[in-house]
């Protein structure tokens, strides 16, 4: 059993291949003139710039976390392409004159995006090798007037907003890589409802890394202004070298009264192989602002690729009754390793959170759960709820879970629960006795496990990232 | 039902087993034909749970010897799953738990795995529904126990309910249950021997694994075999096991000695 069952998870990587479009790239390595550069061909302002330059300043004298349950040979930093960009090409109008070599990319990730995009609803800004190439439903959405474009294109047409969100919630100093990022991000989306307006559908975004070598900092920014709500997915998926990439993007969330916001996200970049060659290093800041009463944050996500994933999707909880949400599924394989979690900080009143945390370990990998819950002084009335469990596949994998609990306010309630399981042989054996094969009991388990986390994706997400995870195990339990 | 006509779904020859390389099957002889009752009993150690694993492919337990023949079909060249869709059911002693795997979606994925097996049409959720409903009375189940998850919290005997319930969905032709008498109060046992005979008849044989005569009140053998250090030593009809009941095991393995 435990042969089949080892089988079962190495399956290669199915999206591994390379597209041939001439990239306009920076020379290697960091410094003021390639940050200039970067500015200069994405012909920015200057207060672009400067906050850029402050940002690498800062940086300068920042040193990489340490604390986290991961390991990693050091990262050469000096190494790293930090621009490179398809061909600049006139606006595109239509999906019609998107590249056709890139439509096939899409095509063989599965993301036939006009199609899905027409049929599903969903307006998709495609991000590709750090620059946006289409944005579908724009015009539509512009009519109730969103804003869903490229940040690149937000900072030449809606300056007053970027200056005025950009970095309020992730400042440029918070952190390593969050102010590496603040200093060379090439490109991300920016979404903008405005008041009293709800997003009347799902706005969607592809990621993918194209070029060896260049490392990925993405930027996103979300404002929700009051009584606004939006639904925004974020999907994954990288093709397969052998050369450690670094994605280091920074997402923030501003909501302000009474709006919502559910970012949705579906990580599978390139993983390594079974020996944990290769990978994507996965170095993400992601943090939302509830700042108005009665706003709701909710980050839903579904992690199974990346080398190594290093990210909290976090809420800040400042407004009187707002609330945040943490859902998430972490699956490590083979050589993976992932240390991840959510912070929730509770600084207003009434304010409430939510944690439902599902690792699931398989291989020789290593899956923690980090999670802060805070409550400040002022948070008077705060509840908290967490929930993290963790299952093992096979005998070589570990879990762990580290949660941390500050609580200033005797006035605020504060729950944990934990718990570790296996899929054992005994279980295996069960499924088999009733006529099903491992594949598809190990797929009915994760499932099963998972489904607290998957209610909470959209329809389509949820389809997708029950199949990933089928994917992902494929081979690997015994 | 003892039928002399009736062909012979399962033929074991000689078997021998280990696990973790110690032997427990010692060259174990048994013959069923379909429509039989069998009741195999013995002391505990004898290897009777180890036989219906053997029989059913649990990973752990390697066939050092012998053969075993299913409907004239070498046994073993099927891997487990393949061999609970050729119709060999296993009512588990120790039934497993499956958090957050519903009864009715377990039970659906495998009736329809044999469905394809056999080429039929799968159930969808709504078909699958109305048959799993009439076939949790035959077992006395509430219906509420299908949206739970697969023996998850369940008490002894309603692990044991559900275990005759997917015997009745997945209709085996040889059913094995591995002291499923055990831990059941009367009225548990009734509810499950009465399952049991429901299901019994020409096409379906049936071996009752059981420390204890009590069970065969409620179903009646036509066989009734006596295993010991890993094989069958002596066999006869029900009249055997009462005989058991007030004499004791010791009374057939000192025969053996004496023999």
């Amino acid at each position: 059993m435990s042969a089949v069952l080892q089988q079962l998870v190495s399956q290669p990587y199915k999206h591994g291949f390379v597209t041939d479009i001439e990239s306009e790239t920076a020379p290697r390595g960091l410094s003021e003139d390639v940050i200039r550069m970067i500015s200069a061909k994405k012909g920015e302002p200057d207060w672009l710039l400067q906050f850029r330059l402050d940002a690498y300043r800062h940086w300068l004298t920042m040193v990489e976390p340490t604390w986290q349950n991961v390991s990693h040979p050091p990262i050469d930093y000096q190494d790293i392409i930090y621009y490179s960009a398809p061909k600049p090409k006139k606006k595109l109008a239509s999906m019609d004159e998107v590249d056709p070599e890139l439509l096939r990319t899409f095509e063989k990730l599965g993301v036939p995006m006009n199609e899905r995009a027409a049929l599903a609803g969903v307006a998709v800004d495609v991000i590709f090798d750090s620059v946006s190439v289409a944005t579908t439903y724009k015009a539509k959405l512009a009519e109730v007037g969103i804003i869903f474009c490229s940040i690149s294109e937000a900072v030449h047409d809606h300056p007053e907003l970027i200056r005025k969100y950009m970095g309020s919630v992730v400042p440029t100093s918070d952190n390593f890589y969050a102010a590496l990022n603040s200093a060379v991000f090439t490109d991300g989306s920016f979404v903008f409802i405005p008041k009293g307006v709800k997003c009347p559908m799902d706005l969607s975004t592809y990621f993918r890394i194209n070029t060896q070598d260049s490392g990925q900092f993405e930027r996103t920014l979300i404002v929700a202004e009051e009584g606004a709500s939006v639904s925004y997915l974020e999907g994954c998926t990288a093709p397969k070298f052998d050369t450690n990439q670094l994605h280091a993007a920074v997402v923030e969330l501003v909501a302000l009264d009474d709006a919502d916001i559910k970012y949705s996200t579906v990580q599978n970049w390139y993983a390594g192989d079974e020996n944990g060659v290769g990978g994507i290093y996965n170095f993400v800041t992601k943090r939302g602002l509830c700042q108005g009463r009665n706003s709701k944050i909710s980050w839903t996500q579904v992690e199974t690729g990346s080398a190594i994933t290093w990210k909290y999707p976090s809420c800040v909880l400042l407004g009187e009754g707002s609330s945040g949400e943490f859902y998430s599924v972490a699956l490590t394989n083979h050589m993976q390793q992932a240390d991840t979690g959510t912070k929730m900080i509770h600084v207003g009143k009434n304010t409430r959170s939510k944690i439902v945390s599902k690792g699931i370990s398989a291989g020789r990998s290593s899956n923690s759960y980090r999670g802060l819950v805070k409550i400040g002084a002022s948070a008077d009335g705060a509840r908290n709820y967490s929930q993290c469990d963790s299952m093992l596949i096979g005998d070589r994998c570990s879990a762990n879970t580290f949660p941390y609990l500050t609580v200033q306010n005797p006035a605020s309630i504060v729950e944990h629960e934990a718990t570790t399981s296996k899929i054992g042989e005994e279980q295996l054996f069960y499924f088999a006795q009733r006529g099903v094969d491992a594949e598809q009991a190990i797929s009915m388990i994760i499932n099963g496990f998972c489904r607290d986390v998957f209610i909470h994706l959209p329809m389509e997400f949820a389809v997708e990232a029950t199949k990933l995870l089928g994917l992902k195990l494929e081979g690997s339990v015994g | 039902m003892i039928d002399n006509n009736a062909a012979t779904l399962l033929e074991v020859r000689n078997l021998h087993a280990t696990v973790n390389g110690v032997p427990i099957l010692k060259g174990l002889d048994l013959t069923v034909r379909a429509g039989e009752v069998h009741a195999i009993m013995g002391p505990n150690g004898s290897g009777k749970s180890t036989f219906s694993k053997v029989l059913a492919g649990h990973p752990a337990y390697e066939v050092t010897g012998g053969e075993v023949l299913f409907e004239g079909r070498n046994l073993f060249e099927l891997e487990a799953d393949a061999r609970a869709r050729a119709g060999v059911f296993l009512a588990f002693q120790y039934p497993v738990e499956i958090p957050g795997v519903t009864n009715s979606a377990f039970l659906r994925l495998a009736y329809n795995a044999k469905a394809i097996e056999e080429g039929r049409d799968e159930l969808d959720p709504l078909e699958f529904d109305d048959l799993v409903r009439e076939k949790a009375k035959l077992v006395e189940m509430d219906p509420s126990f299908l949206d739970r998850s697969v023996n998850d919290g369940f008490s002894g005997g309603e692990k044991k309910r559900n275990e005759i319930l997917q015997m009745a969905i997945l209709e085996p032709k040889l059913a094995i249950l591995d002291e499923t008498d055990s831990g059941l109060d009367i009225d548990a046992l009734r509810i499950v021997a009465g399952g049991v005979n429901a299901l019994a008849g020409p096409g379906r044989a049936i071996v009752m694994i059981t420390h204890y005569q009590r069970l065969l009140n409620y179903i009646v053998p036509d066989h009734v075999h006596v295993m010991a250090d890993g094989r069958i030593l002596k066999s006869g009809d029900r009249s055997l096991a009462l005989e058991l009941e007030s004499r004791g095991y010791d009374w057939v393995t000192g025969a053996r000695q004496a023999a």
